[in-house]
């Protein structure tokens, strides 16, 4: 099969000697790096370590799911046990994932900037996101939280004796890391793009981080709002969602959705700017109507934030407001579908390979299809009567959360890995870790489809029987899918000493990012660039190579 | 080499126990699977259609057979097709929806009318002539069913997957959701809103039975007093009586009547008399204060339990005519109420 990578000649090829890691030595020069690459490592670091930890969380979930009796642990362990995995894998993985990482390394370079615009904030950022960690991790050596991640009032505010307010801290301090990171963003793709980097020559990797900048910063405050009110109601009790007192029980679940909602585009939009980059690297041609794209990232951010009660339609809100909402979501799931055929259509004509990236690119499009498709299902006005609070809402997240975002996730760390680190990943093993992903990915959820229009609400620690072999078939897929992300972690570790010499550019990519060193320098441009050709323009690729060979020949 | 018996006993359960399709048991039932099959339809194509894409493109231009890509800007017509197909789509979805979601919450004006009070971790249904049942619900065939619902405590969520049915269980606030059931059967009934430990071991079983079957249980199961009848003595006890006489001179207006009528209250508005607003109006008197009437009424919050306050409403929408507060203590035979149809109705 014939392939992308050009690599340079291993036996005299060698990492560049001054690099953003070499540049300076020792821990401190770390925890004090002003460096948005060393950030976005550090978050690399903290952020893969919530993951596995969230991932022991669902994998005990779904080994007590196993069986329908709760036998494995008690009720009350259980339900610890899907509101750390909600909590852990939201706040302090899916949130911060592709921004906070792959975003941070990466938007100063695509614009043509030495740094963020604020770098001591972006370190600030990191700090908090640490802090909030730890409050978590504190919350779980006292005992752990049983809310669930919705911290649903007046549960969470006067019938449970755990450590809510602990967990309502780490959040509303990993809140302001989300919000410093996004006015980081916004503040430096406004003002620090190099001249002739247009917004329409932006990459579209920057419009949809900038579009989630956007949301992170409107919404997080509400979040942050609604947590504090939720810690004051617990500790002395001033009643805004109690009854009793003259409170609203269902303002809460308002507030919160009205983060919560917007949360999941947060989540999922730099995904979508992870997609663009590498269909378009992967079949050499420009992303198909550019414009549509870069603009639909827009218009999910903007009809984002009108949609969030479609999160209650059997809470008694009026039925005219559900009419409304139901409509908006209807409109919020076309600029996704525009995405998806403009995707596809990119590879027309094209002249495609098919390395790990592409495949997790092609996962990510598939699952994302049923992911969005489903959540159609479920803003459905009559149809969401039946299938809310199922497991076919927890199977309709997971394959747009985990299915699209994290497949975007692992398509955007192995497609920027020779960038990050200088060294390519192996890419056989790599392959098959992608199709193991995939393959135990379907088998873990989309039985919940089925199981959840059988109606198992979601959250029991203990079933009816005849839901088991469903359940069984989920929990299989989990073990295999467990697999399939332990892979990379051994096999990108294992890069960063034996992996090949990746050179500038391994994948003959467009972005200003593959034309400066791998891994780049602490500045990361010897001189600013001067942007004079589209975005993804790989006949300016060719004609530079060109210029380039003549130039040293 | 044998089949390993864990795998065997996996498979031969798969083959005769698992369902995969939930009973059809409602009226609403068909209606529901009806717009999921639609749904499932348009989620195949989608994928399908994608799929296609997909795979076409990356076999046809793969590098192998289509080395040198020809670049495409985009296409203004294909764009403008794949944002109005799907809009069309999704749009059509809507209607359908909504039109389902209004078949489902709005209830047909002669159902028969069941109480119910979720609280960590139990449901309580209460008829109207005095059948009290704990996480079970009895009920006919053939005849739709009310269910006014109010939680004690926490938000829980009343779902019978057989029925299509779901409604949040709100503290504070009657919420309502109604079925007709078709099939006699035993079918689940789950708490589907995460209520605290053992949010899992709320459930039951909810019964429909032959209209005949139902009649007779309903005979064998009552507590010999209606509902109305426990609001009437808790009416007395409460004192309510003294300034409710249904004399004209009262303090209190008269009741009779005046459930699901409009009500002119002192700050001009009109308000409608629903099972909600009476409620409302004995937690929160001060809010709800009629025209001509003076706010003295204290207020009853914490002092009654949700029963007390269902039994308080049954009582009072059973006032029709005037009433003289002597017949207070009377007790009627439960069995003359028994099953209740209200025969009033909210006339908006």
């Amino acid at each position: 099969m014939s392939t992308i990578v050009s690599l340079p000649d291993q036996t005299t090829a060698a990492l560049p000697k001054r690099t953003y890691i070499n540049n300076e030595h020792g821990i401190l020069s770390w925890l004090l790096t002003a460096d948005h690459k060393r950030i976005a490592m550090l978050y690399l670091v903290s952020i893969t370590f919530f993951f596995f930890v969230g991932g022991f969380f669902a994998g005990m979930v779904r080994l007590e799911l196993l069986t329908p009796a709760g036998d494995l642990m008690a009720a009350d362990t259980y339900n610890k046990m899907f509101t750390m995995h909600g909590i852990v894998m939201i706040f302090l993985f899916l949130v911060p994932s592709v921004p906070a990482t792959l975003g941070n390394f990466l938007i100063p370079i695509m614009i043509g900037a030495k740094d963020l615009a604020f770098p001591k904030i972006n370190l600030l950022s990191w700090y908090l996101y640490m802090i909030g960690g730890i409050f978590v991790l504190t919350t779980l050596v006292l005992g752990g939280v049983d809310t669930g991640w919705t911290f649903t009032t007046p549960l969470s505010t006067h019938y449970l004796n755990t450590h809510v307010v602990t967990t309502a801290t780490a959040i509303f301090i990993a809140g302001f890391s989300s919000i410093f990171t996004g006015l980081n963003f916004i503040v430096t793709i406004h003002r620090m793009r190099a001249p002739g980097m247009t917004w329409f020559r932006l990459p579209l990797f920057v419009w949809s981080n900038y579009a989630a900048s956007v949301l992170m910063v409107l919404g997080t405050p509400v979040l942050a709002i609604a947590i504090v009110l939720v810690a004051l109601e617990r500790t002395i009790g001033i009643g805004v969602f109690d009854p009793t007192k003259g409170g609203d029980p269902l303002l809460f679940q308002h507030l919160f959705w009205f983060y919560s909602h917007p949360a999941v585009y947060i989540m999922i939009l730099p995904g979508f700017g992870v997609i663009s980059e590498v269909i378009s690297t992967f079949s050499r041609k420009r992303v198909f109507g550019y414009t549509a794209v870069a603009f639909s990232s827009v218009a999910i951010a903007v009809f984002g934030f009108f949609v969030w009660a479609h999160h209650m339609f059997i809470m008694g809100v009026s039925n005219y407001s559900a009419l409304v909402f139901s409509l908006l979501t209807m409109l919020v799931a076309v600029p996704s579908a525009i995405k998806i055929f403009n995707w596809s259509f990119t590879m027309q004509k094209g002249s495609i390979t098919f390395e790990t990236p592409m495949l997790y690119a092609f996962g990510f499009i598939g699952l994302f299809t049923i992911g969005g498709l489903t959540g159609v299902f479920l803003g459905a006005l009559g149809m969401d009567v039946m299938l809310t609070e199922t497991y076919f809402v927890v199977a309709h997240f997971h394959f747009v959360m985990v299915g699209g975002m994290l497949m975007a996730f692992l398509a955007g760390i192995h497609f920027w890995w020779p960038k990050l680190t200088g060294r390519m990943y192996p890419e056989s093993v790599s392959k098959l870790a992608a199709i193991i992903t995939f393959v135990g990915f379907i088998l873990t959820f989309f039985p919940q489809f089925v199981v959840g229009y059988l109606g198992m609400p979601r959250r029991y620690h203990a079933y009816p029987p005849e839901f088991q072999v469903l359940n069984v078939l989920s929990t299989a897929g989990a073990t295999v899918l467990g697999v399939g992300y332990m892979l990379p972690l051994l096999y990108l570790a294992w890069s960063l000493k034996y992996g090949a010499i990746a050179g500038n550019n391994p994948w003959q990519a467009t972005g200003l990012e593959w034309q400066i060193q791998s891994p780049p320098l602490t500045e990361n441009f010897l001189e600013t660039p001067i942007v004079d050709h589209e975005a993804y323009d790989y006949e300016w690729l060719e004609r530079k190579t060109e210029r380039e060979l003549q130039y040293v020949g | 080499m044998g089949i390993s018996p864990v795998l065997w006993e996996f498979l031969t359960k798969w083959l005769t126990t698992s369902p995969v399709w939930p009973r059809e048991a409602s009226t609403i039932a068909p209606w529901t699977d009806a717009l999921y099959i639609f749904l499932w339809l348009m989620t195949v194509f989608g994928v399908v259609l994608v799929g296609a894409l997909l795979f076409t493109f990356a076999v046809r231009y793969r590098k192998e057979r289509h080395p040198v890509a020809v670049q495409i800007e985009g296409s203004t017509l294909l764009e403008a097709t794949w944002t109005i197909i799907p809009l069309g789509i999704f749009l059509f979805i809507f209607v359908w929806g909504a039109w389902l979601y209004f078949r489902i919450y709005n209830p047909p004006a002669d159902a028969m009318q069941v109480y119910v009070v979720g609280k960590q971790w139990m449901w309580k249904a209460e008829h109207p002539g005095g059948q009290h049942e704990i996480n079970a619900l009895h009920v006919p065939t053939g005849r739709p069913v009310q269910l006014t619902m109010i939680s004690q405590d926490v938000f829980h969520s009343y779902s019978i997957p057989a029925f299509r049915v779901k409604r949040e269980v709100i503290p504070g606030r009657y919420s309502t959701v109604w079925f007709n059931a078709t099939e006699p059967g035993v079918y689940h009934l789950f708490c589907t809103q995460y209520c605290g430990t053992l949010h899992s071991g709320m459930i039951g079983e909810i019964t429909a039975m032959r209209p005949e079957d139902y009649e007779k249980w309903t005979k064998e199961s009552t507590s010999g007093m209606s509902l109305a009848q426990n609001g009437e003595r808790l009416f007395a006890s409460l004192g309510c009586n003294s300034c409710h006489s249904g004399n004209a001179a009262a303090a209190g207006p008269n009741l009779a009547g005046v459930y699901g009528s409009k009500i002119k209250m002192d700050d001009g508005s009109e308000q409608l008399a629903t099972d909600g607003w009476l409620r409302d109006t004995i937690l929160n008197p001060s809010q709800h204060v009629p025209l001509g009437y003076k706010p003295i009424m204290p207020t009853y919050q914490g002092q009654i339990s949700e029963e007390g306050l269902i039994d308080l409403v049954e009582y009072i929408k059973q006032l029709k005519n005037n009433y003289r507060i002597q017949q207070t203590l009377n007790t009627a035979k439960a069995e003359d109420v028994a099953p209740v149809t209200p025969d009033q109705k909210v006339t908006p």
